[in-house]
């Protein structure tokens, strides 16, 4: 084992208690990839905003490194935080419910299911203790803890959250929603939600992967999901993240396609103070096809960063890259989007577009997306925008009886709702709306194009 | 000249109405009256101001106006915010109607009519009512049904989005629609289309602007008056024959006839 470098003295008197103390007889394979990810952050730490550091040009973690987070403890009585979890109506009797307070499995909170017909849908701290080969094999795999600090340090403290296997042939359409609660005792805690997510050949799931947390409570919360969507199989990924206003959150999502598979995924988000989406998607045989699509609401002081890469590894394959931005009061958005298309993926098709809506004069993005084609074959297409509400359009609706604001806001809706109508499950699309309408800010500034 | 109408008090009174673009001068001294019943078409060549007269009444913020009065219903609506002047019963059926992606043209429609309502002390519609209006409204201007489920004007064609301002006029029912070139770049079908929908909507109580630059549309809908804008000026009055006498001669008479007062 590595020793501590003096400025993460906490995290590594957590680990060492931890190794100590309940990790004792965790299997081996796992303690070593802990042992892993433990001496990848001792290496790394924290990633800077320094010059040559694409990845994090433009966002400085700076304020998460400077606060001691200290690891979550178990919480007493889970139920406090049931109000937590996002509240729309379950999508129905085929679905499972995995819900987790401060990092922690709630039994009361949860449905999950034991995998008797194919399914297993269950908390990653049992399944890892049943000494599952699958897992053991799969942990890991697409998000190794190297050369990423914030995937090293979640590996290190990897003990639980949501593991989902739908093993191959399985036909039946699974729906799971899992929900990383923070409660109100959090100040100054962190988390480490670790999902791993295998789609066996031909399954169908649908995946509600949510990230919540109080108001006025300063927690950190480090995500590491592994999404492994098998030939043919179909994946419907949203992912919700609506923390808390002082929250600062680092969400690490790797996908790996099979053959002709499909991930379509819509990622939403709202609150928190600091924080970065960062997903890839690896497209690692012919037909697989992603459709990503994103939409960001940022207000006051929030620092949003989302990164999306797309690999076209291999001929023959689609993605779809469609975020979209609202920005008011002094809030920063940072889009990067990468594609890149290696040299055999011939016939690869690829989109993908950034567009900003710009409500106030104080609030920034940088949005870079960009296209790296190895390949000759090939159809892609990019494009960037940041612009504010267009004032002959916000005339034409004041000339039909609406006042400003009320046009501003329709106009603004209007914006968000492509994105929000790429939801499928109605709920969940009349839930994100509500919320997305709700945050809408009152006065829509400035106007643009005035002549 | 006689009023179509009977009424005593005009719907509209403009006087020595004057009002800039920017650092332009475009509108020089407008003076009209019209009255519930009646259709005036102002036509004129381009660049003579027809769009700005419809553009200023409707309360477009690009244009400051700098001189005169108009009164709507004996009140001056110069001050007032455009979304007012359409609650009080103006309605402008714009030139090049804009796309609203995302926007569904039933939320869009109920949201001018609530405004309205609301305005006038009156409660919001409810879904119901105004789910069979808009569907008696959609059938009465002959407008293929599947367009008002769509986002309002995103990707029609330019006749779909002059006839969906024509539905738009039929549901916000005006006393005043000024109606801004809205048969330019029509065929002929769309064109009759739009024309019956005026014409349908045409009554004692509602008065039609109607800005064109052709003549071709007055085949359509027979106006009370005809009216001459040149260089930011009404240069002549008359009735329909007007209108005839300016397609077959161009406005090169007028012209000519203004500039050599000058």
């Amino acid at each position: 084992m590595t020793s501590a470098p003096a400025k993460h003295a906490h995290y590594f008197a957590d680990f060492q208690s931890l190794v100590q103390g309940p990790w004792t007889d965790a299997p081996a394979w796992l303690q070593d990839l802990r042992d892993n990810g433990w001496s990848k952050f001792s290496e790394t730490g924290f990633p800077t905003a320094r010059r040559g550091n694409e990845r994090w040009k433009y966002t400085n973690v700076g304020p998460i490194a400077k606060i001691d987070f200290s690891l979550a403890g178990q919480p007493i009585a889970a139920n406090g935080s049931k109000a937590l979890v996002p509240d729309y109506k379950g999508p129905g009797t085929a679905a499972f419910d995995l819900v987790y307070v401060d990092g922690y499995y709630s039994v009361e909170l949860s449905s999950p299911s034991t995998g008797s017909d194919g399914v297993t849908v269950a908390s990653l701290a049992s399944a890892t203790a049943d000494s599952n080969a699958s897992i053991e094999s799969q942990l890991g795999r697409l998000a190794p803890p190297d050369n990423d600090g914030f995937a090293a340090l979640n590996t290190a403290f990897l003990q639980d959250g949501a593991y989902v296997h739908v093993t191959d042939g399985h036909s039946e359409k699974v729906t799971v929603r899992i929900s990383y609660i923070t409660s109100h005792d959090a100040e100054s805690k962190v988390t480490y939600p670790r999902t791993l997510i295998i789609a066996g050949r031909n399954t169908d799931i649908t995946v509600v992967e949510s990230y919540t947390g109080p108001t006025d409570v300063v927690y950190f919360t480090n995500a590491v999901a592994e999404i492994s969507v098998g030939e043919g199989a179909k994946i419907d990924h949203y992912r919700l993240l609506l923390e808390g206003n002082k929250a600062f959150h680092v969400g690490t999502s790797r996908v790996n396609q099979e053959k002709d598979s499909s991930f379509s995924s819509a990622s939403f988000t709202l609150g928190t103070s600091l924080a970065r989406n960062d997903m890839e998607v690896l497209l690692d045989a012919p037909g697989a096809y992603c459709s990503l699509n994103g939409l960001y609401l940022t207000a006051d002081n929030q620092h949003i960063d989302n990164l999306i890469s797309i690999d076209h590894a291999k001929p023959h394959c689609t993605s779809r890259l469609n975020y979209k931005g609202i920005l008011d009061g002094r809030s920063r958005a940072v889009f990067g989007g990468e594609v890149m298309v290696r040299r055999d993926a011939q016939k690869s098709d690829a989109e993908q577009t950034d567009k900003n809506l710009v409500l106030s004069k104080q609030s920034e993005v940088d949005s870079k997306p960009s296209l790296l084609i190895y390949a000759d074959d090939v159809k892609c297409s990019h494009g960037a925008t940041a612009g504010h509400i267009d004032a002959d359009t916000l005339f034409y609706l004041r000339s039909r009886g609406l006042d400003l604001d009320a046009a501003s806001r329709m106009l603004v809706h209007a914006f968000a709702s492509e994105i929000i109508d790429t939801v499928k499950l109605e709920p969940l699309r009349e839930y994100l709306d509500t919320l997305f309408t709700a945050a809408i800010p009152d006065k829509s500034l400035p106007v643009g194009n005035l002549k | 000249m006689t009023t179509a109408s009977n009424n005593s008090k005009p719907l509209l009174t403009i006087k020595g109405l004057t009002a800039m673009a920017g650092e332009l001068e475009i509108l020089k001294g407008i003076d009209l009256e019209v009255f519930a019943g009646e259709v005036h078409a102002i036509m004129g060549p381009n660049g003579s101001g027809k769009s700005t007269l419809a553009n200023v009444l409707a309360g477009r913020p690009d244009y400051t106006v700098t001189g005169g009065t108009v009164l709507f219903e004996g009140q001056d609506i110069l001050k007032l915010e455009p979304e007012i002047r359409a609650r009080l019963g103006l309605f402008l059926a714009f030139q090049y109607p804009l796309e609203l992606p995302g926007v569904r043209a039933w939320q869009f429609l109920k949201a001018g009519v609530d405004a309205k309502r609301v305005h006038n002390g009156e409660e919001e519609m409810s879904a119901r009512e105004f789910d069979q209006m808009l569907k008696a409204k959609v059938a009465e201007v002959q407008i293929d049904p599947d367009l008002v489920k769509r986002a309002v004007n995103e990707g029609f064609s330019g006749g779909e989005k002059k006839r969906n301002e024509i539905l738009q006029m039929a549901v916000l029912e005006p006393k005043l629609a000024l109606l801004d070139e809205t048969d330019s770049g029509l065929d002929i079908d769309a064109l009759r289309i739009v024309s019956d929908g005026v014409n349908l909507l045409r009554s004692p109580e509602n008065a039609v602007i109607l800005v064109t630059h052709y003549q071709r549309i007055l085949n359509y809908i027979t106006p009370n008056f005809v009216h001459v804008l040149y260089d930011g000026r009404i240069v002549q009055s008359g009735g329909p024959e007007l209108a005839h006498e300016l397609e077959e001669k161009g406005y090169d008479w007028i012209k000519d006839a203004v500039d050599a007062a000058v």
